[in-house]
């Protein structure tokens, strides 16, 4: 059985850039992102964590610098540990991780996912093609930035697009259930749209976007 | 008999097979809308006559952004979300969840609460399996089984409506606790369906695992190596019927787990056959966790009393105290209120590991949370597996996966 401050300490003595996480519960790291790969290979083959479990990154808001930041989770079946890495990717605009699906093949479809969500290109990912959204599609839905009700945009078949002038439509929230957002009280202030009522099923959004 | 589809030298086979017979290589798009996707997965297939060369997996017609959903919501209007992952077994989706928001509070529910879920998600779990049973009895050809799983199931769907108020989307758990206690009489229930239920298992297990037809499109296909089950990411019983005895109700226990008594199954030779074979297994573990619950039944509170900011105070109380009332308005309208902080969190649910990972930054709201799906993670490997299979076995492999197009899409 690994002890987790081993394992802490042992990564911050073999990468002195790491530097502790705040979490609330498995040991967690920070590191620069270029050592990511690395690490996780360090921790995969001397410390037996060998189940990757999830790849993910968090969008810190769109002011926020740096914007980006990609997370490991991976997990010892021998120890049964988890340990949290995380890496700011260095570009706000083009944020880019490295990827580790040649360690683990099931952080292709994982990173697929981050890219088709988030945005975050993984650099020397052997099909890094969208997985959940369709391929064409303009957007990065997770992002802070983009709407809970959705952007209008045209259909996956372009051709039927054409054709019936058809679109994916924002959905109407008419008045709720989302009425909160985090971190603010005031919720009237924290989601206007909800309080929007100018526009639902029956009646059109007006143009003012 | 274990069929063997040996094609050692593949590609000059088929190169020769082109030249001579001037055949090509033909796209199949099985899916959305197929009987043994179950769901809406799409697998663009390429052909070489009747043998697989290629297989793309299609995700997403089934993506309801669950994630970005939950950025905005608290986190007890989230947990009817959670009911719409895996909704063969929503029961477990929601202990999952209110256990990882739960450890994000750092609250500690009571004996009482976690033996409750601990039934729920182990009476889900049977659920899952027989209607995984039933379905891939239908996908390789045996009708009956479907039939006496869904009998079976109706049983505990009439369980789960006594318990929470609905058959199918439960939305049980709160965080801090459940929603109701179990009403009069319920144990008795469950424990007599323990008691009938194991002697039907055996009836519908006994129609499969001596079954020439089923043997026969089962052994030997879809074999996944230990190794590549773990690098995959497998868990749940696909990654047992490999041999890597990983289970987190034993491994990291959660709810209570820790103690009571029960064996994880692990298949040898990893083919669709051991799959279906631990799937079996665990129903009779999960009746014998069950019967252990009941045995030493908790009294006491079904909630964490001293979690007056987390969980809603009961209704009289709201009605005749004003600290209650005030309480229960902040909770509904503001959402339990959260320390800033990252957890992630696993539970053993019947498909495999679902896990949680939420970032709070305060409040009553998620800023971030992202929901590993084990259905997700057990589909990746399916370029893989398919590579070389026969089409006919595809649909059984598919079965053997036993997965869930809204958990894996979310």
């Amino acid at each position: 059985m690994t002890a987790t401050a081993d394992v802490t300490a042992a990564l911050q003595a073999k990468f002195p850039a790491a530097t502790p996480r705040p979490s609330g519960d498995h040991p967690a790291l920070n590191l620069p992102i270029v050592e990511v790969v690395a690490a996780l290979k360090y921790l995969r083959d001397e410390f037996a964590y060998d189940f990757l479990v999830d790849v993910t990154a968090i969008d810190n808001g769109v002011e926020a610098t740096p914007r980006f930041t990609t997370v490991w989770h991976v997990y010892s079946t021998a120890g049964h540990g988890y340990v949290r890495i995380a890496a700011d990717c260095a570009s706000d605009e083009n944020p880019v991780a490295p990827t580790v699906s040649h360690i683990w093949p099931t952080a292709n479809w994982h990173e697929r996912e981050t890219y088709d969500l988030l945005g975050v290109k993984f650099e020397k990912h052997p099909d890094l093609r969208r997985i959940l959204m369709w391929d064409g599609y303009p957007y990065h839905p997770l992002r802070k930035d983009f709407p809970l009700a959705g952007i209008q945009t045209p259909l996956p078949d372009l051709e039927v697009s054409e054709l019936t002038g058809a679109t994916v439509k924002p959905a109407p929230m008419a008045g709720g259930p989302f009425v909160a957002s985090p971190g603010e009280m005031n919720m009237t202030d924290a989601e206007p749209r909800a309080k929007d009522e100018s526009w639902n099923e029956r009646r059109e959004k007006p143009a003012s976007e | 008999m274990a069929t063997e589809y040996a094609f050692p030298d593949n590609a000059a086979k088929t190169d020769a097979a082109a030249q001579e017979f001037q055949t090509e290589k033909m796209s199949l798009a099985m899916g959305p809308s197929h009987p043994s996707t179950h769901g809406v997965l799409r697998l663009q297939l390429e052909l070489d006559g009747e043998i697989v060369t290629h297989c793309d997996p299609i995700l997403g017609y089934l993506h309801r952004g669950d994630e970005k959903i939950a950025e905005n919501m608290t986190y007890n209007q989230f947990v009817p979300y959670t009911d719409r992952l895996d909704y063969l077994a929503p029961l477990a989706n929601n202990v999952a969840y209110a256990i990882a928001v739960e450890k994000l509070a750092n609250l500690k529910v009571p004996a009482r609460c976690e033996a409750i879920r601990v039934i729920c998600c182990e009476l889900a779990r049977i659920s899952a399996h027989l209607l995984g049973l039933g379905a891939y009895g239908i996908d390789v050809g045996a009708w009956s089984v479907f039939l006496y799983s869904f009998e079976e199931r109706e049983k505990l769907y009439k369980l789960f409506e006594e318990l929470t108020g609905a058959r199918f989307t439960t939305s049980y758990t709160r965080i801090g606790g459940v929603a109701r206690d179990v009403p009069e009489g319920w144990n008795d229930r469950v424990g007599k369906f323990c008691d009938q239920f194991l002697p039907i298992l055996e009836e519908i297990l006994n129609l499969l695992t001596r079954n020439k037809i089923f043997t026969d499109r089962t052994q030997g296909v879809g074999i996944i190596s230990r190794e590549d089950a773990i690098g995959y990411g497998l868990t749940g019983p696909n990654l047992r019927g490999s041999g890597v005895a990983f289970d987190l109700r034993k491994d990291k226990p959660y709810s209570g787990y820790k103690q009571y008594e029960f064996d994880i199954p692990v298949g040898t030779t990893g083919d669709c056959y051991d799959r279906y074979l631990c799937r079996g297994e665990e129903m009779r573990q999960s009746v014998r966790i069950v019967r252990q619950v009941l045995k030493n039944f908790p009294s006491g509170a079904y909630y964490a009393e001293d979690a007056k900011k987390i969980f809603a105070p009961r209704k009289d109380k709201v009605l005749t105290s004003m600290e209650e009332l005030i309480n229960n308005f902040m909770i509904t309208t503001e959402g339990p209120q959260m320390p800033a902080g990252e957890v992630y969190f696993e539970a053993e649910n019947p498909k495999g590991a679902l896990g949680f990972f939420i970032v709070s930054k305060g409040g009553g709201v998620p800023y971030r949370l992202k929901i590993r799906s084990p259905s997700f993670c057990n589909l990746s490997i399916l370029p893989k597996v398919c590579q070389g299979a026969l089409v006919s076995d595809v649909v059984s492999i598919l079965g053997s996966l036993d997965f869930v197009m809204g958990e894996c899409d979310r």
